[in-house]
């Protein structure tokens, strides 16, 4: 009997139920919609738990909240100075949003809704353009000299400015490509090594070896916990590291 | 050539990619236990740092198996 590997099958989108028509476009509530929701309202209840008791010796529900608000507060301050505080909400939403989502994931039979590039570009959309609307906003054309570097030689700025326009542009895809690929590669893997063992039991002799992927399949299991925390962590640190630039243009 | 000789190809050509993460790992890890060892004080407060840097290089590689694995699977 051959197992039939299909890594892919995972990601796919179900539909749940419709929700009409815009035009020739069906709107169709899918699994990744209610998997997005469920994380709303997760990190909704736990932080209205968690801060509903205010005291001043805080419990395990609101030493929770409060680590997690002075942890992304010091990557704000640290990356986007104390002005940076005001795009705090922003960070903080995309960073439990996101965190939320990759370990719902990680879940058995879980939906992993950032594995699905237009989610996460949509956030860095997001991202970036309240840098280049905010940044605008707030120093006019003064913002377009985050493309000039200073003290350069006015023939080095030739090769500069636009090493520099590009390398702006690209922040949205990496941002995103960056999130979506790891959550992706990392399902994948772990299907693919899950499906050794499948394999590996029918082989006949050589079934006595399954443990062996097994025992990896579960070590990847732990990496991409910790991928899933991280990834969350790196997308908060560059969001705030890029907001860094709409607030302080120019080098 | 056949297509899927060339898809499997293609894939293995694209795991390559990974040999950069993995130099780039070493790098990383190397110098932080090195710079740790020579300064112990200092190195807790780099941890952040050493753990952001862990993620934008590992990456990389997953960007080269992300290619490898959609020429494998999706292809």
């Amino acid at each position: 009997m051959a197992v039939k590997m299909d890594p892919i099958h995972q990601f796919e989108l179900k539909r749940i139920f419709s929700l009409g028509h815009i035009g020739q476009t069906e709107i169709v509530f899918t699994n990744a919609s209610l998997f997005m929701i469920a994380a709303v309202a997760i990190t909704a209840l736990i932080m209205i738990a968690a801060t509903s008791t205010r005291s001043v010796v805080p419990g395990r529900m609101q030493s929770l909240a409060e680590m997690t608000y002075e942890f992304i507060a010091g990557t704000v301050r640290g990356s986007a100075g104390e002005e940076g505080m005001r795009f705090f909400p922003l960070v903080f939403s995309l960073f439990i949003f996101i965190l939320i989502l990759n370990l719902l994931g990680m879940m058995p039979y879980g939906f992993t809704v950032t594995s699905h590039i237009i989610v996460t570009f949509a956030m860095a959309a997001v991202v970036i353009l309240t840098v280049i609307v905010y940044g605008i906003m707030r120093h006019g054309a003064h913002f377009f000299h985050l493309f000039v570097p200073s003290g350069v030689h006015p023939i080095m700025l030739l090769i500069l400015v636009p090493i520099e326009v590009i390398s702006f542009v690209s922040r949205p895809i990496s941002l995103s490509v960056r999130l979506f690929a790891n959550m992706l590669a990392g399902h994948i893997a772990l299907k693919i090594f899950a499906g050794f063992v499948g394999l590996l039991l029918t082989a006949g002799v050589w079934s006595v070896l399954s443990p062996l992927p097994l025992a990896l399949a579960v070590a990847l299991t732990a990496l991409e916990v910790l991928v899933a925390v991280l990834q969350a962590y790196v997308f908060a640190t560059l969001t705030a590291i890029y907001l860094n630039d709409a607030l302080h243009p120019g080098h | 050539m056949d297509p899927v000789a060339a898809k499997y190809i293609g894939a293995g050509l694209a795991c390559l990619g990974m040999a950069g993460a993995g130099i780039g790992l070493g790098n990383l890890f190397g110098q932080f236990l090195a710079g740790s060892l020579r300064n112990p004080s200092a190195a807790e407060g780099q941890r952040g740092t050493l753990l952001l840097g862990f993620a934008l290089t590992e990456a990389l590689g997953i960007f080269s198996l992300l290619i490898a694995l959609l020429l494998l699977f999706a292809v």
